[in-house]
């Protein structure tokens, strides 16, 4: 409907006579399509059972109220239920197993209570309010020609009285002024968005010649104790003493991972490896999860988030799922105690993709 | 029977029938399948008898000599905890062919179990079945529950109710499991399970992390219908299909038209 008012809704077809149904599409030859397709209105109004039979909407009035009495009840029984049953007891409830019983009639009496209300108003305004289809027409948003002229008339006479055309030099201050205002509010916001990372998300916390230690108990691994096919999970010496240890510990989580060096296909997974050991970031290059679930036999690691999956013989090439680098690998050896070291840190930025890597 | 002949044609009917069906199947398979024999043979606690056993039940895939034949892997340096926790909780002798051995019956009695564990140990050097006291669960519940959340949960779950591995693989749930056996399985890594060694989970972090999952054994669940405790997979399928099932009826009959 156009701004200029209510046309008559069941007259808008440009070709007189050659109302088109839907179906039809274009019409051949014509050589146009209908500008408007005809209003089809609103369907006849039906009456309901309770507007016609006085007994139908005494019916109606008692389930509304029988809704409204069930509810009521409900309530009671949650503030009966609330001192009455001790929070320890649990009862096996079928359906729902073995279940702390307040909880259980606490949470169904409140939603049965709520329910009830809900079921009954919309009931009673399905029955017995009037149901008669209404349609309002949008009215014409135009103000009247003799009102836009006073508008436009105080405008240019407050313009006028307030001499702004005749002393530039107040137009161009207040100009000057109110622009040079946004900039503290753009600034406050640009401000508040926090330092850039700069190097925070290409960098972890490994450093040549830290060791490599157990995650918690921050013990330092021996390399004789990593047999074939054992896993460990580790983290970078002294890294609890790092200003943000969680920041740290999510960029820097490594798996340690015992394999048989023969089955190592890719010539630099052996070289960074120590012996049969190599380690890998943890850090799926997908949104970042810990890819911690290691299958000795096949030599997979998988993914819990979305099933990426990483071949450690091929240097954690990513062989299924949504990944698409392989795991960054830490280059390892042992110190003069034998405990196992970082040979450097990462050569690569840990984890999933960020606007500078690319 | 004439007013049942007269519902056969309603839609609940092949429904009610392919029912009945795989009921009658099924008490009928329980009733008359093959019960396994029990192997009958001399129980003396020692390697020869042990090795007897061993000839008659496991020697088809593991080879004569245990030393691994085309089907199954060679024996040597699995240790006796290996046999203890595969023959233990029925995964070993393997009732057929897959990508896992899943727990099952038990096909030997403790004392067969322990020959057999005892000849195995021969093979070669292995993890030795644990000393009770590691494996009592009498631990630090607390710290157990850190271990297992860096060591364990990402396969078995947050909860212990175990989870999917790659191509049909699992890790199994380890609820009510005895803490021998969970130990065993650290020590070992049986099927796609990595090795938890001494040096990587020393006995007493191993028994604290036995007492964290006994406490998930005991601990009750107020609010019930754990869903398998799965976390969001099973939870977010019941409110998708239960929750919004219920949503959808309701604006069904909101919008309808009363009579």
């Amino acid at each position: 409907m156009s701004e200029h008012g209510t046309e008559s809704a069941g007259e808008g077809v440009s070709q007189p006579g050659t109302t088109a149904r839907l179906d039809q599409g274009d019409i051949e030859g014509s050589g146009g399509i209908l500008e408007r397709f005809t209003n089809p209105g609103l369907p006849p109004h039906v009456p309901r059972s309770a507007d016609l039979d006085e007994k139908a909407a005494h019916r109606a009035e008692r389930q509304v109220a029988a809704l409204f009495g069930i509810s009521m009840v409900a309530t009671v029984i949650f503030l009966v239920a609330y001192f009455a049953i001790d929070q320890k007891t649990y009862e096996s409830i079928p359906g729902i197993g073995q279940a702390s019983l307040s909880n259980v009639v606490l949470g169904v009496s409140l939603g049965v209570s709520l329910l009830c209300i809900g079921l009954g108003a919309v009931h009673w305004a399905r029955t017995l309010m009037p149901d008669t289809e209404v349609a309002e027409d949008r009215h014409p948003q135009r103000s009247s020609d003799q009102a836009r002229r006073d508008a436009v008339e105080t405008a240019t006479s407050g313009r006028a009285a307030s001499q702004i055309g005749r002393r530039p030099m107040i137009k161009f201050t207040l100009g000057g002024a109110l622009g040079l205002f946004a900039l503290p509010l753009v600034l406050q916001l640009a401000g508040s968005l926090g330092p850039l990372p700069e190097a925070g998300l290409s960098t972890t916390f490994w450093r040549k010649g830290m060791r490599l230690v157990r995650d918690p108990e921050m013990t330092p691994i021996k390399a004789s104790d990593v047999t074939l096919g054992s896993v460990f999970h580790v983290i970078p010496e002294g890294i609890d003493t790092s200003a943000h240890v969680l920041e740290e510990k999510a960029k820097a989580a490594v798996i340690l991972i015992g394999i048989d060096a023969a089955l190592i296909q890719v010539p630099k997974e052996r070289a960074w490896g120590y012996g049969s050991m190599v380690a890998y970031s943890k850090i799926c290059t997908h949104v970042g999860c810990p890819v911690g679930l290691y299958e000795h036999r096949t030599h997979h690691l998988l993914c819990p988030c979305h099933q990426s999956t990483f071949d450690v013989t091929q240097n954690c090439a990513v062989i299924f799922g949504p990944a698409h680098r392989p795991l960054p690998q830490l280059p390892i050896t042992v110190d003069a105690q034998g405990y196992l070291v970082a040979e450097s840190g990462f050569h690569e930025p840990v984890g999933p993709s960020f606007w500078e890597r690319g | 029977m004439k007013a049942l002949g007269s519902h056969r044609r309603h839609p609940a009917a092949i429904v009610v029938l392919l029912l009945l069906g795989l009921v009658a199947t099924g008490g009928l398979y329980s009733l008359l399948a093959p019960r396994p024999a029990q192997a009958a043979v001399a129980t003396a606690d020692d390697v020869t008898s042990g090795r007897t056993l061993f000839l008659a039940n496991c020697a088809t895939c593991h080879g004569v000599n245990g030393l691994g034949g085309k089907i199954g892997p060679s024996l040597a340096g699995v240790g006796a905890a290996a046999v203890d926790f595969q023959v233990g909780t029925g995964r070993m002798p393997l009732a057929q062919p897959g990508v896992q051995a899943s727990s099952n019956q038990v096909m030997f009695t403790d004392q067969e179990i322990a020959s057999l564990a005892a000849y195995v140990a021969t093979l070669g050097p292995g993890p030795a079945i644990p000393d009770s006291q590691d494996t009592a669960g009498n631990g630090d519940v607390a710290k157990g529950n850190e271990l297992f959340k860096e060591n364990c949960a990402m396969c078995h779950n947050f909860a212990g109710s175990g989870g999917a591995l790659t191509q049909g693989k699992y890790a199994p749930s380890l609820g009510n499991v005895s803490g021998q056996y969970i130990y065993e399985a650290m020590a070992t890594g049986p099927e796609s399970m990595p090795v938890f060694n001494g040096q990587s989970l020393s006995p007493a972090d191993k028994n604290d992390i036995i007492s964290y999952l006994h406490y998930l054994d005991k601990n009750q669940n107020p609010g019930g219908l754990n869903l398998g405790n799965l976390g969001p997979v099973s939870e977010g399928m019941f409110v998708w299909v239960v929750g919004l099932g219920l949503m959808i009826g309701a604006a069904v009959w909101l919008g309808s038209k009363a009579a």
